[in-house]
């Protein structure tokens, strides 16, 4: 990816969009661009969050638990475009989860500092932030109902089948 | 040291002296003939009359007459030259050798001084007080009895003749001296005062200046470079008062004495004119006289100068003398008495009573009396203040107590030389000091106690240097010990020989955890290739089985993009694309290649001029754009600018102007900032896209050029990669390595310095690359490397060695306590058998040792077994929760 197509990536980053172009020029300019072949790590759990990413070519995974060599569970996957390592520089916390490459990979690596410096500077990437979360948020909730619906559903087949079932599940 | 200026000078330079008196005194014949011989020439031979005469059973005509006594006039001149130049001569040399002989008494003095003292001294001061102030002493030494005899004699012989012609006219010659005598001296005692306030002010800049240097950073985080400024120039407006009232002083005394001075003509001429009308003096007489006392006011003046010079010697010396008497000093013995043979220091330390007062009373150790094995591993913990750092400073015998006394075995502590202390009792503090030099030297230092075998002088000619050295020195009363003899004490490192030495350094290393470290100074090192052609030729060798295996693994060889002379390799910049080499010296900066006029021709003979200026011109244009909303001391213009932040309204202007005119309108200036922008691209790292094929093809033409026409005056000039060639201007990695690191792989220093490590154990090269870092140079005070480092290093100079009883003060406390606790351990092994006193942060590290001492408020609270201690609920378990 030459500086030119960062230039394009970064633009479609939904935060970024709003940025002004020098600024989004001097972001993929001071970037990194890193290659993973399959399997490495890119960050570990409870390392310190210095930095974000953005998937160039092909798919990393993000593992809960596991070793060095090989994850528990796959939580999800990231492909092409996808911005990820944000979330644990807004909330300046380690990270939550480790992220490895399937298969060839290539990255764009953010600076953190950087990343927070232009996000706060500039109000109308501070309101795609705010966007973004909302969207997580509102992702996260309907994917909490969706599974809430299915216990639910679980629940009363259960109830009907078994007097003595445990208590319903409380809405939070 | 002797009170006084004259004492002292008599004491250290009576013989001298004395010839020098000699010499003078000789000189006073020559002196009055001279005077003389003109009168006879003008009576006897000009104006005489009974010619022919007989001289030595010679006849003389009046010419031949006159000239014999002109010849003999001119002889005299000669002689009367002869004896100023060996008088001038004898004083230069006194006077050297008395202020070098001063020189080395003041610098042995200051290694004589209680560590206290330099708490109230500062570095600034002692360093004027050796090097500056010493030095007009140094004039002074050699005229001290010399002068004023000469002068005095000359003045004398001068008097003699007046009073020879007339007794009357010599009494009024020296009439007014009485008065000078009497007014002159009390004038001066002001200007002696003022002196004495001038050396103390000018002292007390020198240690503001040290202050200023030392304490830079927090003048620069605390904005206070102004109030600094205010200081000096308040310091320095002290001493202009000072030296302009010692001026108007001095001045007036001279005006004063001229004036007496030329009051005794005028009573020549009126007293002498007198006497001459009378009939009483002939006119020759006064005239001879008047041009006598000409010659009197010369030595009578240079008299008075030597009166002043030896008031402000004096004050210099007697202000020098006292600040190098403190209270406390060490007796010279301790530092120069050296048993046959050195006592091992063992059996168990008594201290009793020990009290370590300072100034203002306090008391940092406060009557604490204990006891343990010297070949315990005893523990000193206390909160901070507690005395724990005193207390191993008094053991280690840096600090002489108060009050009280240390026994270890049947030897009290405080009346060792240090030829026993420093031998058997080693010392690390917190703040480890590292002299300038080598990691070596640095390791050697503690096994340097006395020259042990002589340099080995193969030439005649350095016999001689060596021998005038040695005479030279014992003259000046300094040491004939020779700082270029081997000092290296093998024998209490527990070795025989250097090679033996460099093994154990090696072990000690371990034991600090500090060889991969130096491993790595190693591989940062440059080896010189004449010096070591073997070790080069094995380098090469790691280079070619390095590119085996780089070849060999796909992964790897991902990893490094070797140097290839007809490959463009994107991981280099474009000038080091171009000169394909390491510059040596400034001819070839790097940084700025795109000026350099040789490259310039180059591009040209190429005709990549146009090219590299296109580039240029885009590169200025993206640059321009990025950087020119961000704040002038933005961090990014010093991280990934390509242009400084002042630069920006130059380029911004000669941007505007390539696109209204084109390249082809720009100025001279205007191109050259263009075409040295490109030469900092790096097409893996920038990815711009500005390099294209055509460009790398004409900047691999370019590299061709470059070398084959270089000027022989410029051959010398850069190291060229040459895949067969040690490159001795690179560090040892980068030749073994002979590529580059591929940008943008995370774990590519690590895998491939895993892979260098593999290839140079395999050819056997490690010992070698630790050579090298061992010979690492560690910067000004080990500036070069981290506190940690410094820390380890001092250690293992302890450990080398091998003392009966080590003492560590918070020796390693830079390091995790991990790291601490691994290599304390390892330390314990080395010295099984051995006394270890350690100065704990950490109470819970106490576990590790035999006994601890536990200090509050200077005094031991606890002094038991860790084993006893260290009970659930004791002493130490709430120490280390309260942690």
């Amino acid at each position: 990816m030459d500086f030119n197509e960062a230039v394009q990536v970064l633009r479609r980053i939904p935060i970024f969009s709003k940025l002004d172009p020098a600024k989004l020029k001097l972001l993929a300019f001071a970037s990194d661009y890193l290659t993973y072949d399959d399997g490495e790590v890119l960050f570990k759990e409870g390392d310190p969050p210095d930095s974000a990413y953005i998937v160039d070519e092909g798919e990393v995974i993000i593992c809960a638990g596991g070793d060095d060599e090989a994850c528990d569970v796959v939580v999800g996957t990231l492909g092409r475009h996808d911005l990820f390592g944000e979330m644990a520089i807004f909330r300046n916390a380690p990270r939550v989860a480790t992220i490895r490459a399937r298969g060839p990979v290539s990255v764009m690596r953010i600076d953190g500092d950087m990343f927070i410096r232009l996000v706060t500077e500039n109000p109308d990437t501070a309101l795609g932030v705010m966007r973004m979360l909302s969207d997580k948020i509102a992702r996260t909730t309907e994917r909490f109902e969706l599974v809430e619906e299915k216990v639910r559903s679980m629940q009363s087949v259960a109830d009907s089948a078994h007097p003595c079932a445990p208590a319903r599940i409380e809405k939070p | 040291m002797e009170p006084s200026l004259f004492r002292y000078i008599f004491r250290y330079s009576r013989p001298q002296q004395i010839l020098l008196l000699v010499l003078t005194a000789a000189s006073f014949p020559f002196l009055y003939m001279t005077l003389e011989l003109p009168k006879i020439i003008i009576n006897k031979a000009i104006a005489g009359t009974d010619f022919p005469r007989i001289l030595f059973g010679f006849t003389f005509g009046q010419v031949e007459y006159l000239l014999l006594l002109c010849f003999a006039f001119l002889g005299l001149v000669l002689v009367n030259g002869g004896f100023k130049y060996w008088i001038n001569v004898f004083k230069g040399q006194l006077g050297e050798r008395m202020l070098r002989r001063l020189r080395y008494q003041l610098y042995s003095r200051v290694l004589r001084f209680p560590l206290p003292q330099f708490r109230r001294v500062s570095q600034g001061e002692i360093i004027a007080m050796i090097t500056t102030e010493g030095e007009p002493l140094g004039g002074f030494f050699g005229d001290a009895f010399a002068w004023p005899a000469f002068q005095g004699g000359t003045l004398l012989t001068i008097l003699t003749f007046m009073f020879v012609q007339d007794w009357i006219l010599g009494l009024a010659a020296i009439a007014l001296y009485p008065i000078q005598i009497y007014v002159i001296p009390k004038l001066q005692r002001r200007v002696n005062a003022l002196a004495k306030e001038r050396v103390r002010t000018v002292r007390k800049l020198s240690e503001r200046i040290g202050e200023s240097v030392t304490g830079i950073q927090e003048i620069h985080a605390n904005d206070t470079s102004e109030l600094e400024r205010a200081d000096f120039a308040n310091r320095v407006g002290r001493i202009y008062d000072i030296r302009y009232k010692i001026y108007r002083l001095k001045f007036f005394i001279k005006f004063l004495n001229n004036f007496l001075a030329q009051l005794t003509p005028f009573f020549f001429y009126a007293i002498g004119g007198y006497l001459v009308i009378a009939g009483d003096l002939t006119f020759g007489a006064l005239v001879a006289i008047l041009a006598a006392y000409k010659d009197l006011s010369g030595p009578w003046k240079e008299l008075l100068r030597y009166y002043q010079m030896k008031e402000d010697a004096r004050i210099k010396y007697e202000q020098l003398v006292e600040q190098f008497q403190p209270a406390g000093i060490l007796d010279e013995e301790l530092q120069t008495e050296e048993p046959e043979d050195i006592p091992d220091l063992e059996g168990t330390v008594i201290a009793t009573n020990l009290v370590l007062e300072e100034e203002g009373g306090i008391k940092v150790v406060d009557g604490a009396t204990f006891s343990f094995d010297a070949r315990e591993r005893t523990a000193i913990l206390g909160a901070s203040g507690a005395g724990r750092s005193a207390l191993a400073r008094i053991l280690a015998r840096l600090l002489l107590p108060t009050g009280g006394t240390i026994r270890i075995g049947g030897h009290n502590l405080l009346a060792l030389p240090q030829s026993v202390t420093g031998r058997r009792i080693a010392y690390v503090d917190e703040n480890a000091f590292l002299f300038a030099g080598t990691v070596l030297d640095n390791l050697f230092y503690g096994l340097k106690h006395r020259p042990l075998r002589a340099a080995e002088l193969i030439e005649e000619e350095a016999k001689k240097v060596r021998s005038r050295y040695v005479s030279e020195a014992r003259a000046s009363g300094n040491t004939t010990s020779d700082f270029n003899a081997d000092w290296v004490d093998y024998e209490s490192a527990g070795v025989s020989n250097p090679e033996e030495l460099r093994e154990r350094v090696i072990e000690v290393l371990r034991i600090v955890e500090f060889d991969d470290a130096i491993y790595r100074m190693g591989l940062q090192s440059t080896s010189d290739p004449v010096a070591r052609p073997d070790l080069a030729g094995r380098i090469l060798e790691a280079r070619e089985v390095l590119h085996k295996r780089l070849n060999a693994d796909e992964n790897l060889s991902k990893l490094v993009e070797p140097f290839e002379g007809d490959r463009y390799n994107e991981n280099l910049s474009v000038a080091e694309n171009l000169l394909f080499g390491t510059p040596i010296g400034d001819a070839f900066d790097l940084d700025r290649l795109g000026e350099n006029a040789y490259v310039l021709e180059v591009l040209e003979k190429v005709g990549l001029t146009q090219g590299i200026l296109e580039t240029g011109a885009s590169l200025a244009g993206i640059m321009v754009e990025l950087f020119q909303d961000l704040p002038a001391d933005h961090e990014y213009f010093e991280r990934f600018s390509f242009i400084s932040a002042d630069e920006i309204p130059e380029f911004q202007h000669v941007v505007r102007r390539t696109e209204s005119t084109g390249l082809d309108g720009l100025e001279q200036a205007e191109r050259s900032m263009l075409m040295s922008l490109p030469f900092k691209l790096i097409p893996a790292r920038h990815r711009l896209g500005l390099i294209d094929d055509d460009l790398r093809h004409g900047l691999l033409e370019a590299r061709k050029v470059f070398a084959a026409d270089l000027p022989p005056g410029l051959r010398p000039s850069v190291a060229f990669f040459d895949r067969s060639e040690y490159n001795a201007a690179a560090p040892v990695q980068d030749n073994i390595l002979f590529g580059r690191l591929v940008y943008g792989r995370q774990q590519s220093e690590q895998m491939v310095g895993a892979l260098i490590s593999e290839v140079v154990d395999s050819l056997d090269l490690r010992r070698s690359i630790l050579d090298l870092g061992l010979n690492a140079s560690v910067g000004i005070g080990g500036g070069r490397l981290t506190v940690g480092q410094r820390q380890r290093l001092a250690l293992a100079r302890c450990l080398l060695k091998r003392p009966d009883i080590l003492v560590v003060n918070g020796g390693l406390s830079a390091l995790a306590p991990a790291t601490q606790t691994s290599i304390m351990k390892g330390v314990f092994d080395e010295l099984a058998g051995r006394g270890v006193i350690w100065v704990l942060n950490r109470a819970d590290q106490a576990r590790f040792f035999d006994r601890a001492l536990i200090m509050e408020g200077g005094r031991i609270r606890e002094n038991g077994r860790v084993s006893e201690l260290d009970q659930p609920g004791g002493v130490l378990e709430r120490m280390a929760a309260a942690e």
